[in-house]
């Protein structure tokens, strides 16, 4: 019984009210502020999950393909729900259940058994695997392991079974999807290259996004120009399939086929820098063609580079339907601008969203003023800060980086905004803030829809727009007084 | 208990054996021989198990099990609304389970209430040269920043374990230093086969680091008793604790949901431990039994017959004023919940539903849905053990299929055959089964509804039942072209 330990024995007791009240108010204080920002070591609300996550979702983003998480049920069993809360879709995955003796002897045991029974129940074209803690602890041999479940014909030879190691103590979500989808594309090209065959097609790297309205909205993007494309991963249709009355665990996704000839494209090109680094360093060593890696296109100026970019790699015209949609995207910008300027924003998410929504803040003359994330580089804290520093209107911006949720909590309580960017989980700090949270970000647990409506593109910058200041025009009708509440805004 | 046996047209032993045949011929050899043992018809009349249970996972199906953290952080621990629980290792694990479970929570957040994410954030030199130090530092500014929680718990992620960082020390120096209890929960999610270990070492962890260092101010009373293994799902507590104060109980403490610690680790005072959840929480049960003779009573509060069952059962522990005061509750919502089920039932009845839940729920809702007018044709656990199953057998019909953790494929497959006309389940096989058409709720988060718990929740539960099962949405599923 604790009683052993010989601990005190205190009364229960109530928090006095005057304690609650006086507590409440301290946290939303410069004092408490400077206190929090003092922190070492503890992260509270941190903005990022670990690096499986990120492989699940770049494991599900190809035909046939089955993640397979080497490691504890448990942690397989957490990145699942993650993905079906956000897309409010299946995410079938398995685990090989490494558990104690797992520790002791090693993952071969589960592994092999693990493929073996995978492979026969779910019917994968491709399984691919990748590792939470305990075998990156412990320093399982995937090589190795993989090989002998091979030679021991648990799989059969031909099938592809790419695996990454996905250290949760490393990076964050980001960083394990560029691991997975780097170890795929090894995997499907080795071998493949021929040389003087070109296919003609664009691989588009779209990076850790899960928005599939954002990977609709490329591929119709293409389609306007007329350019033939793969997508690397395509987790649109795996993500956001119909509803016929049949299950498929494998709806969609990038066909292995054209992945593996993706290694003879035309062009490459990859959508920001930060959630493909790694697969694009080695991209420009292996793939045949020209190699390009443009920001993620979020706003009007950062669309125009990526079409010009599509335009200089493929020598194809931007097509008129593009520009006629610019221009309304813009006519929709200068109309509503006045619901929008010089509203300060605090936001946060991972890198390459980041960029994107700070530079399209600046450039409809918003300002964002704590712009956070709580995984990030220098490099990062850089170009945030040179994009806030090439607009007047990011003249009050401040970058944060490795700082979390509780952080931007007292940013905004002690140095106002009028909303925040990021995903659900900021809505505790909204909340308290009182301004609206702009959920575009992942993941969104507690909205419906949400990741099927397009951020990038002049699209995006539409449906950003008509989100922002039709939700700043209902605060002002549902905060004014009667004498202000007018007919028309 | 009901010694009636309860069948289902078209449902003998064989035909579910068969059924079962089935789906293990799906199998490698070696998983089939494994997972055989798991899958059986219901024998009602046995009223024991007719499944294996508690065992490993096998490798390489796609099951529902989480593991021993998530039971520590998710279940037991991390409803306790004044204490910071501290996710210890890498940022993922926290981050998954924060806010993922719906244990709602009094207070202010950040100020006396804590449904936040506390992290250690593993890096890899955390990891080379260990986590304690980090741990002594960040449990300090926990305090600093967090005056008014009432202790911090101390998570163990897989790491921690592996790298042999000696978290029970570095708490017993901080709970010294800083003057609240730090308890290290050794929780790493390799350890056992499930979430079920997690809810033990953590039960293991109050008793040797809370219960007995507080003492309520004032006199026990003959009618203090506290509620166990309610975990406040959607308000659930908010249900059955005013249902127990209603019926002449003074509720001393509520483990874990919306709870306090102090009222917890008092509890050891209490006349009698009414224990909801028996599966997460019957160990700490049996040790106040042991240690300070409270005795414990399991009930069920999930639709009227059960209610009106558990609070009669609990009545006859005490004298005739608590008897009195229960009948009058029993008379005075029966009437309410007759109207609901006068309402709802003409739309469910003779509905099949399907079952595949945690360790309790499998077998405590069955009869809410036949409250309802529906039969349950299929149940199972994830983590369940032995003598779950041993309960559950007197409340499914005979013959019917039992699954202890149950595949994916195996539910499909089940699903396919039996055709519920509902399934209660988790996020995982939600979608699965919508798009298979099959109407569906979740049964652990209460589908972002509830609660369901008591005489509060089953209007609700009704409600939530006939919108999944007669939604208009299902009829458009197939396309006239």
């Amino acid at each position: 019984m604790a009683n052993n330990l010989g601990l005190k024995v205190k009364p229960v007791t109530e928090t006095p009210e005057s304690e609650v009240k006086r507590v409440a108010a301290w946290i939303n204080t410069e004092e408490y502020k400077e206190k929090n920002f003092a922190r070492q070591a503890l992260v509270i609300n941190p903005a990022h999950a670990c690096q499986p996550l990120g492989a699940e979702l770049a494991a599900h983003g190809f035909e046939g393909s089955l993640p397979f998480v080497h490691g504890s049920q448990g942690c397989a069993s957490y990145y699942r729900s993650t993905l079906n809360r956000h897309f409010r879709e299946p995410a079938p995955a398995v685990s090989d259940a490494m558990t104690e003796d797992g520790a002791v002897f090693g993952g071969q045991n589960n592994l092999h058994e693990g493929l073996e029974n995978s492979y026969k129940l779910y019917k994968p074209k491709m399984i691919s695997v990748f590792t939470s803690c305990m075998p990156e602890i412990i320093g399982d041999d995937l090589t190795a392991f993989i090989k002998n479940a091979r030679i021991k014909g648990f799989v059969p030879n031909d099938l592809p079974i790419p695996y990454a190691n996905t250290p949760s103590f490393n990076g964050s979500h980001i960083h394990g999807y560029d691991a997975m989808l780097l170890a795929i594309l090894q995997t499907l090209t080795e071998g493949k290259k021929v040389e003087g065959r070109c296919t003609g097609k664009l691989n588009l790297l779209p990076g850790f996004d899960a928005n599939t309205g954002n990977i609709r909205e490329y591929k119709r993007i293409l389609e306007a120009f007329g350019i033939p494309y793969t997508v690397l991963a395509d987790i649109s249709e795996v993500f956001d399939s119909p509803n016929d009355g049949t299950y498929r665990p494998y709806p969609g996704g990038t066909k292995l086929e054209d992945a593996a000839d993706s290694v003879n494209g035309k062009v490459t090109l990859a959508l920001g820098t930060y959630s493909t680094a790694k697969t694009y360093a080695w991209l420009k060593d292996n793939y045949s063609g020209a190699h390009a890696s443009t920001p993620m296109p979020f706003g009007i100026a950062k669309t125009d580079a990526f079409l010009l970019k599509l335009s200089e790699l493929t020598g194809k015209p931007i097509p008129a339907s593009l520009k006629e949609e610019r221009g309304r995207a813009v006519d929709l910008m200068t109309d509503a601008h006045q619901y929008i300027h010089g509203k300060k924003f605090a936001v946060y998410g991972d890198p390459d969203y980041l960029l994107g929504l700070v530079s399209f803040l600046l450039e409809v003359g918003a300002k964002p003023t704590h712009v956070l994330c709580s995984k990030g580089t220098k490099k990062l804290e850089k170009e945030l800060q040179a994009l806030l520093d090439s607009s007047p209107f990011g003249k009050e911006g401040k970058v944060y980086i490795n700082k979390d949720l509780w952080h931007l909590r007292s940013l905004v309580m002690t140095e106002p905004v009028d909303a925040i960017i990021g995903d659900t989980h900021g809505k505790f700090a909204a909340r308290d803030a009182k301004v609206p949270l702009f959920r575009f970000g992942f993941p969104i647990f507690d909205r419906v829809n949400l990741h099927r409506e397009p951020l990038i593109g002049y699209q995006g910058v539409m449906n950003m727009m008509s989100t922002i200041c039709n939700k700043f025009i209902d605060v002002t009708d549902e905060t004014c007084d009667e004498r202000h509440f007018e007919m028309m805004r | 208990m009901s010694t009636e046996i309860k069948t289902v047209e078209g449902i003998t032993k064989e035909s579910t054996q068969a059924m079962i045949d089935e789906v293990l011929e799906l199998y490698p050899e070696k998983g089939k021989k494994k997972r055989a043992a798991h899958l059986a018809p219901n024998d009602q009349a046995s009223g024991s198990a007719c499944v294996k249970s508690n065992k490993k996972t096998v490798p390489g199906v796609m099951s529902a099990r989480g593991c021993a953290y998530a039971g520590a952080k998710g279940v037991v621990w991390g409803p306790i609304r004044d204490m910071v629980h501290v996710s210890h290792g890498p940022v993922g694990c926290g981050w998954y389970s924060w806010g993922t479970r719906r244990n709602l929570m009094s207070g202010i957040t950040g100020v006396n209430s804590f449904p936040m994410q506390f992290t250690s954030d593993f890096q890899e030199k955390d990891v080379v040269y260990g986590g304690d130090k980090k741990l002594a530092t960040l449990l300090q500014e926990a305090k600093d920043l967090f005056p008014l929680a009432k202790g911090i718990s101390v998570l163990s992620e897989c790491p921690v374990g592996l790298i042999g960082d000696d978290i029970n020390q570095v708490a017993k120096v901080a709970a010294k230093e800083l003057d609240i209890p730090v308890i290290p929960c050794n929780c790493e999610g390799f350890r056992g086969v499930s979430q079920s270990l997690g809810h033990h070492i953590s039960n293991d962890t109050i008793r040797d680091y809370i219960i007995e260092t507080r003492e309520f101010p004032d006199p026990i009373g003959p009618y203090d008793i506290a509620l166990i293994g309610e975990y406040n799902i959607g308000g659930d507590a908010w249900s059955t604790k005013p249902l127990l104060e209603e019926c002449g109980f003074n509720v001393k403490a509520v483990w874990t949901g919306d709870g306090e610690m102090d009222r917890i680790a008092a509890t050891h005072q209490v006349k009698l431990n009414v224990i909801h959840c028996y599966r997460s929480m019957n160990y700490m049960c049996k040790v106040m039994e042991e240690k300070y003779g409270i005795p414990w009573i399991e009930l069920n509060f999930f639709g009227p017959t059960k209610i009106r069952e558990s609070l009669r059962k609990l009545a006859e522990l005490f004298d005739d004023n608590i008897k009195a005061k229960v009948e009058a509750v029993i008379a005075k919502y029966d009437p309410q919940m007759q109207a609901i089920i006068e309402e709802y039932k003409p739309r469910l009845d003779g509905k099949k539903v399907m079952l595949y839940v945690g360790g309790l729920r499998p077998r405590h809702t069955i009869n809410a849905y036949e409250d309802l007018g529906m039969t349950c044709v299929g149940s199972g656990y994830e983590f369940a053990h032995t003598d779950d199953y041993d309960r559950t057998a007197s409340e499914m019909p005979d013959a019917t299929v039992v699954y202890d953790d149950a595949s994916e494929i195996e539910m499909e497959h089940f699903a396919h055959i039996l055709k519920p006309d509902l399934i209660g389940s988790g996020i995982k096989e939600k979608y699965l089964f919508q798009k298979m058409a099959i109407p569906f709720r979740q049964m652990h988060s209460w589908d972002y509804s509830g609660p369901y718990h008591g005489y509060k929740g089953f209007p609700i539960f009704a409600r939530d039942i006939d919108m999944a099962v007669n939604s208009p949405t299902w009829k458009l599923v197939e396309a006239p072209f």
